[in-house]
């Protein structure tokens, strides 16, 4: 067995612009669930429209990368009103119904044959690189050393990926702990106090939902780089391992979204590099190649139980919150 | 206590607790009769025609009701009158059927709870509110208004709301001192008793200098030794020019601290007035026990028993 390999790939992930995506995107549902109690199912919904609105834009209109960008953010800002204005006033169930449905049509939107010549249809869409790659200002060649060695044009893109990361946390730091961030808490808690002392639980409501899916927006947009825009990614799974990694990491914490993704990510690599390994040694008879790929993702569900059973408040989490969890 | 007691009397503890000082009851504060309704010398609230149903029940059917400015005004009841929902009518927590009601002269009729709020009438609520996960600290300087921080844009830019959030901490500092909670301003609200949930509501209230402090049960759950602080804190809150309206169902207290007392029953205002005087309107008496308290009820006893031997009876038959 080549261990010397699978530890590389698993390291790979580490900065691989992949997890910056989940990261980002697990910061958006931090704003969300953590800060504001925000029950969001439709995260895979806001990163669809991220990486669609970016890669359409370049595509079918020509823009340049900035007003690509601007156009997937628009996009999501207006999902967000679409989806906040009928359920923020109701219980936070409803919204978790209503995103996770909304989401879904996002993306059967997308995959549905009507519009393929703009989306793609289910072979979704690429070729949309060049405008990033040409923004790019270092000199051909390789970068970086060991397992994160990369050419010119991915690590232009790590380099990018995680400078956004880096600022998004500073930006969610900084604001969760300004008076704003205390309303939003307050919210998290219960919000009929919060609206007896004169706050607008509403548009606080949905300035955090507009917030936290503008993440996840350019969190889309990051994914789709690195490959092509595929609606199947899309799906509802990409919700569930984002909260998985929000779990992971601590709900109500900035660092916990971006260490919970790259825990994650190195797991998920290692499992998978491990399991094809064991099967092609003989020592998981039973199995084959395509069984041992789908083991990877028991393995890392077995994990993340773990933490949660004995690390319920996750990595970053407050030991002291969970003393008094209703 | 005086020796004409309402039978009311009976249900209250031996020992009530009462506040430390002598309470100075406002006087004067209606013109002509004291009977449902009637108008006051300088109302805060005014109520006209508010009802409220839910499905074929009417919680709250007022016709016309005025709370007195600078006074304490109590808001008695027994359970089921409607005195909660009314207080959530009148916050903007409900809607209304139909109906206006003012405050301060302005129409309050549609105005969300926030609203409702930011214009000076502050509410607390029957099962308490403290925002758990937040600090005694942080649940303080929510109350505060106006706070350029609370804009998201704004909230970027420390330098724009620094010097206003100590000031608001300043504040808050002094009225946890005020409310015997500074040493837990750094704890989690909801490592708090009860009783001190109580008392932080009822601060954090007074952190957005209200008008009007209305109160849903504040003795509910609370300690007799804590029940006297609390005592004290509603009539400072008068000192201090506060108008205070608060639902409230032990006697005691409300006879030692209310200046002004509205009884509502069965979705309706059934008396009013001066505490002591209110207590013997045969009205209230009628609310609280029932129009027929006082009549024999022997021959119903009997019935009941022939009842009983008959069934009895129907019983050994079927065996």
């Amino acid at each position: 067995m080549d261990w010397g390999a699978i530890f590389n790939n698993a390291a790979v992930e580490l900065i691989s612009p992949t997890t910056a995506a989940y990261a980002l995107a697990a910061l958006g549902l931090a704003v969300h669930f953590g800060y504001t109690g925000l029950l969001n199912f439709g995260q895979a919904g806001f990163m669809a429209l991220g990486a669609y609105g970016y890669a359409i834009s370049i595509l079918t209109f020509g823009f340049p990368v900035w007003g690509a960008f601007l156009v997937g953010v628009g996009a999501s800002v207006v999902f967000a009103l679409i989806l906040g204005i009928p359920t923020l006033r109701l219980r936070a169930d409803y919204l978790a119904i209503v995103t996770i449905a909304a989401a879904e049509i996002v993306r059967l939107l997308f995959t549905t044959n009507t519009f393929a010549s703009v989306t793609g249809s289910a072979n979704g869409l690429s070729g949309y690189k060049n405008e990033f790659a040409a923004l790019n200002p270092l000199a051909d060649g390789t970068y970086g050393f060991g397992p994160f060695t990369n050419n010119a044009y991915d690590t232009w893109l790590r380099i990018v990926a995680w400078s956004i990361v880096i600022l998004a946390a500073l930006l969610v730091w900084q604001i969760m702990r300004s008076p704003w961030g205390r309303v939003i808490k307050g919210i998290r808690e219960d919000e009929d106090a919060v609206r007896a002392l004169g706050k607008n639980v509403y548009a606080y409501k949905m300035q955090s939902l507009i917030f936290g899916g503008v993440l996840g927006t350019i969190a889309g947009m990051i994914f789709a780089l690195p490959r092509a825009v595929v609606p199947s990614n899309y799906q509802t799974t990409l919700t569930f391992f984002i909260y998985a990694i929000l779990l992971l990491g601590g709900a109500a914490t900035v660092l916990g979204p971006i260490i919970g993704s790259m825990i994650f990510w190195v797991l998920l690599s290692f499992f998978s590099g491990f399991i094809a390994r064991a099967v092609e040694a003989g020592w998981l008879p039973f199995m084959t190649a395509i069984q041992g790929g789908q083991l990877r993702f028991i393995l890392v569900g077995v994990a993340i139980m773990l933490i949660v059973i004995f690390r319920p408040q996750g990595i970053f989490g407050n030991k002291k919150e969970l003393a008094f969890v209703r | 206590m005086s020796a004409n007691a309402v039978p009311l009397d009976s249900a209250a503890p031996l020992e009530p607790p009462v506040p430390t000082k002598k309470p100075v009851k406002t006087t004067g504060l209606h013109i002509g009769e004291a009977e449902p309704g009637c108008a006051k010398v300088d109302p805060i609230l005014v109520v006209d025609n508010v009802r409220r149903t839910f499905g074929g029940l009417t919680a709250v059917d007022v016709a016309h009701v005025e709370v007195p400015r600078g006074a304490i005004t109590a808001l008695i009841g027994p359970n089921g009158a409607g005195k909660t929902t009314l207080f959530n009518l009148l916050t903007g927590f409900d809607k209304p059927d139909d109906g206006k009601w003012t405050f301060d002269g302005r129409s309050l009729a549609g105005v969300p709870a926030y609203r409702v709020a930011r214009m000076g009438q502050i509410r607390t609520f029957q099962l308490t509110k403290a925002l758990g996960l937040l600090t005694v600290m942080d649940n303080m300087l929510l109350g505060a208004k106006g706070q350029t921080g609370e804009n998201m844009f704004r909230a970027l830019m420390p330098f724009l709301w620094r010097n206003q959030e100590e000031e608001n901490r300043a504040k808050a500092i002094d009225l946890l001192t005020r409310f015997k909670l500074d040493t837990k301003k750094d704890d989690y609200a909801a490592s708090l008793s009860g009783g001190q949930r109580k008392l932080l509501e009822m601060a954090r209230a007074l952190m957005s200098d209200p008008t009007l402090v209305m109160l849903d049960e504040p003795m509910a759950g609370v300690n007799p030794a804590l029940t006297q602080s609390l005592l004290d804190h509603i009539l400072n809150l008068k000192s201090q020019g506060m108008t205070v309206l608060f639902v409230e169902h032990d006697m005691h207290m409300v006879r030692h601290i209310a200046d002004w007392v509205i009884v509502m029953a069965e979705g309706k205002v059934v008396a009013e007035g001066d505490p002591h005087e209110v207590m013997k309107n045969p009205a209230v008496i009628d609310a609280y026990l029932g129009s027929h308290h006082d009549e024999d009820i022997g021959e119903d006893l009997n019935t009941e028993t022939e009842n009983v031997s008959a069934i009895k009876e129907l019983l050994d038959d079927e065996r």
